[in-house]
């Protein structure tokens, strides 16, 4: 019996963390092609949270249904922000960068404070409690559906990369920037275009979210640090370390959840990035860098 | 004349390329000593075992008499070996004093006294009236100057200089050469990994040639222009 | 004589004496509501000046300085509570214990490489790594908090630091002073000078000699010891301590908003910035509670825009640019 106990939290983490791994996809792929780590980015999940909440309790549409043009809305989002922001502070040091993604994490934060308040909120569909049984492991429906959209999302966006011109255009500004002005790339749409797919993927996976968890306006910084913790564990920059650091660290969560206390379960995580950080610096999936 | 610097035997390969191949070379104490070669001759390589950023595969540096090779750059500066880099690399958002000051300031805790040791190292370099400037305001001729003031300032007996006369319009190359002359003259032993031979013929007392990681040619500069091997593999025809 | 005055112009140090009568003859003007705003400022400015050390001088960003903090006034405030033992020789226990704490984050970091990005977010999970784990230490309270007796008090325990707000303000007020000196100091000595040129060029500077490790550890080690007599203070200012207040990463950032608005790497930076901030944050409290606009994280999104134009009109800070208009600029 307790082994099953295990079996299905286990599995329970493993979605959950591609979820995870999806956000936090979104941030890896800005690091790894703008240089800048978002420091905004669980508040920019935290707006596609409230907008699946809000078109969920106004209109009853379904979160996962909805990840599409909440995607489509980050996206725009990310582009303005990337273009009229960020741009600018492309060569500027470190801690500019993150004092202005601060600020804007800040605004972000309290705007949605003061239009929703403090008090957590949740999406409840149909099949909320519904599970399935595969012999005697058991799997929650929203985690299942979850899990499965998100891998859906992620591959999507390794295609885009593989095979659309664009996607090469902006792996290539990746690779060397000033060889893409050279080839008279423009850096900066190509830049905007990335801080929005990053913004996307964001968009898609905290709709998403707001199936497995309350929401409440604090949950942003907390996010960021969770994509930290994800991305550095499987390497910033690599897309399937992403889902990779996701996946471990969400079984991590759940496990620790299960074997220690509840409250202690981010312990682990940022145990596990410590390690990461001290003994393979590039992350699990990363490249050395030279 | 005793070797302050000898080499023996030193190797470094990058995954099955080799870039210094059992080259064996002493400088002299008191004599200007270049290094020439075509790109990727194994020039800098050699130059970085010297200086502690790479390790050599085999071989022994040695340098007044004790072993260098293996030990870090900033404990290979403490024995008495200063560099300066291919692409200088001047603190930028600190003066032109304060720069030189970080290097005086190895040999002396007291700042009044690295003061004075960064004022006659300014002096002898032509940098005092720009003394108040930032680093990065300079201009590339007196920036390169910046870069051997500082590894002066921690008073070396072996200067490495990587390429310093590159890019310098040669009224620039003159007055670097001229420096060079002064310093020498009192009594600094310096090694020079040159481009320009022009400033090779006009300072060197001797010359190693790298060719693929082999040294095949080492003597004097008169003789080593006039060495068959050198001129085929390197100087070719646009030298003579 | 240059050098003793120490780079600071004669208008610089007769902005800088002004400011301090100033700011010792406060309290004979100042209500209580000012002084505890002005108790804050002096606050941040210290921890600012604390953390200049590591990111303006020796060029190492620290996200997680709330853990210095944290440990400072966890070590005191169980010293005092458990035995009775007073902040003072609580000092004594707290600043070591932040010290080793920073001293084995930077040997971790720089003896593997972990620099940039990576050591900044290194630094923030240690200190979420204390938070979590303070909440489940039962000793000091856990999640529930950790509580300081406190009383109506009449006279001032220095001693103790138990006693009304000026007294708290004069501390305070000392500990930045001191570490305004100290800082000044050390920029001017030979430590300063290398902390610079491993903030300017690394590699650069090891080649003049420098024993980089051992230089960022000293600024690692100093910038947690200093940080954590600011933590001491809050203990016995506060009374009361929350894992999730003291170490949250939204107090962290708090602390490093201050040198980087008013100039990263300069001496008035932080004390500039400290003023600014806990000024514009303060006047937009009343402002917005005049104008009956009350709602929760109004004043925030107001402070985030005020960051924001800051760092996209004046990046080096406001102190270079104003002591460039004041006249202030060490003369070449």
């Amino acid at each position: 019996m307790s082994a099953d106990i295990y079996l299905n939290v286990a599995v329970s983490g493993l979605l959950t963390g591609l979820v995870y791994g999806l956000m936090a996809l979104g941030l890896s792929v800005i690091f790894g092609v703008v240089r800048v780590v978002n420091f905004a980015h669980g508040e920019m999940m935290t707006i596609a949270m409230y907008l699946a909440i809000v078109l969920f309790q106004s209109f009853g549409l379904d979160p996962l249904v909805m990840m599409v043009p909440i995607a489509g809305v980050l996206f725009c989002f990310g582009y303005a922000m990337q273009a009229g922001l960020i741009n600018p502070f492309i060569n500027r040091p470190e801690h500019s960068q993150f004092i202005l993604l601060v600020a804007l994490a800040i605004i972000l934060v309290n705007v949605l404070l003061m239009i929703f308040g403090p008090d957590a909120r949740s999406v409840q569909t149909s099949y909320s409690y519904d599970s399935f049984a595969f012999g005697r492991l058991i799997v929650d429906a929203t985690k299942l559906y979850a899990g499965g959209a998100a891998i859906v999302v992620a591959a999507a966006l390794f295609a885009f990369f593989k095979f659309a011109d664009i996607g090469k255009a902006i792996r290539a500004c990746a690779d060397n920037y000033t060889g893409a002005l050279v080839v008279g790339l423009n850096v900066k749409h190509l830049y905007a275009l990335t801080f929005g797919l990053g913004a996307a993927c964001v968009g898609a996976a905290g709709s998403m979210l707001t199936l497995i968890i309350d929401v409440t306006p604090p949950l942003g910084p907390q996010y960021t640090l969770l994509a930290f913790v994800i991305v550095i564990t499987g390497g910033l920059g690599s897309m399937p370390g992403a889902l990779l650091g996701g996946v471990l660290i969400g079984m991590t969560e759940a496990l620790a959840g299960l074997l220690f206390t509840p409250s202690a379960k981010s312990m682990f995580a940022f145990a596990i990035l410590v390690l990461v950080l001290l003994f393979r610096p590039q992350g699990i999936l990363g490249k050395r860098a030279s | 004349m005793t070797a302050l610097l000898s080499i023996a035997g030193v190797s470094k390969r990058f995954r099955g390329l080799v870039a210094v191949d059992r080259v064996s070379c002493e400088v002299a104490e008191g004599e200007i000593f270049a290094v020439i070669g075509p790109n990727g001759a194994g020039k800098t390589t050699l130059f970085s075992a010297i200086a502690g950023a790479l390790k050599p595969d085999e071989g022994e540096i040695r340098f007044l008499d004790s072993r260098i090779d293996g030990l870090r750059p900033d404990q290979i500066c403490r024995r008495g070996i200063a560099r300066t880099f291919q692409i200088v690399r001047p603190f930028p958002a600190l003066t032109v004093e304060d720069n030189v000051m970080v290097g005086a300031l190895l040999r002396t805790a007291d700042t009044a006294r690295a003061a004075s040791i960064a004022d006659d190292v300014m002096r002898r370099l032509d940098l005092t009236d720009k003394r108040a400037r930032l680093a990065k305001s300079l201009t590339l001729p007196d920036r390169k100057r910046l870069e051997v003031a500082r590894a002066l300032a921690t008073n070396p007996k072996l200067l490495l200089l990587d390429e310093v006369m590159a890019g310098l319009r040669p009224t620039e190359t003159d007055r670097m050469v001229a420096i060079l002359r002064e310093l020498n003259a009192q009594g600094l032993t310096i090694l020079l990994i040159e481009h320009v031979m022009r400033a090779v013929l006009a300072l060197a007392s001797r010359v190693l040639v790298l060719h693929h990681g082999a040294q095949i040619a080492l003597g004097r500069p008169g003789d080593v222009v006039r060495d068959p091997a050198v001129i085929s593999s390197y100087l070719g025809a646009e030298a003579l | 004589m240059r050098r003793l005055a120490g780079g600071i112009s004669p208008r610089a140090a007769g902005l800088l004496v002004a400011l301090l009568v100033a700011l010792i003859a406060a309290p004979y003007f100042a209500n209580d509501y000012l002084l505890t705003v002005l108790i804050l400022i002096l606050y941040f400015a210290y921890t600012g000046q604390a953390w200049n050390i590591m990111m303006g001088f020796a060029g190492q960003l620290s996200l997680g300085h709330a853990l210095y903090v944290g440990l400072g006034a966890y070590t005191a405030a169980a010293l005092y509570v458990h035995f009775g033992i007073g902040p003072w020789i609580g000092l004594l226990a707290a600043v070591p214990v932040a010290m080793v704490a920073g001293a084995i984050i930077g040997f971790l970091a720089f003896r593997f490489g972990v620099a940039g990005v990576y050591f900044a977010i290194l630094t923030i999970a240690f200190c979420e790594f204390a938070r979590i784990g303070f909440d489940h230490v039962a000793y000091t309270g856990g999640s529930a908090g950790y509580f300081l007796p406190v009383a109506q008090y009449g006279h001032d325990d220095l001693w103790n630091l138990r006693g009304r707000p000026v007294m708290f303000y004069y501390v305070i007020l000392a500990l930045t002073a001191v570490a305004f000196l100290a800082c000044h100091l050390m920029l001017r000595s030979r430590v300063g000078y290398f902390w610079r040129a491993i903030r300017e060029d690394e590699e650069a500077a090891r080649a003049l000699g420098i024993d980089t490790f051992r230089y960022k550890m000293i600024a690692v080690v100093i910038s947690a010891g200093m940080t954590a007599v600011a933590g001491v203070f809050f203990a016995f200012y506060y009374n009361n301590l929350f894992p999730e207040q003291v170490f949250g990463i939204s107090r962290s950032i708090e602390l490093i908003l201050a040198p980087i608005i008013g100039g990263i790497g300069t001496l008035f930076g932080p004390v500039l910035g400290a003023f600014v901030l806990t000024g514009l944050s303060e006047g937009m409290t009343e402002l917005l509670h005049a104008l009956g606009f009350d709602v929760p994280g109004a004043k925030q999104v107001f402070y985030g825009i005020c960051l924001l134009v800051v760092i996209v009109v004046l990046p080096d800070g406001i102190w270079p640019w104003l002591s460039r208009r004041l006249g202030l600029e060490r003369r070449p």
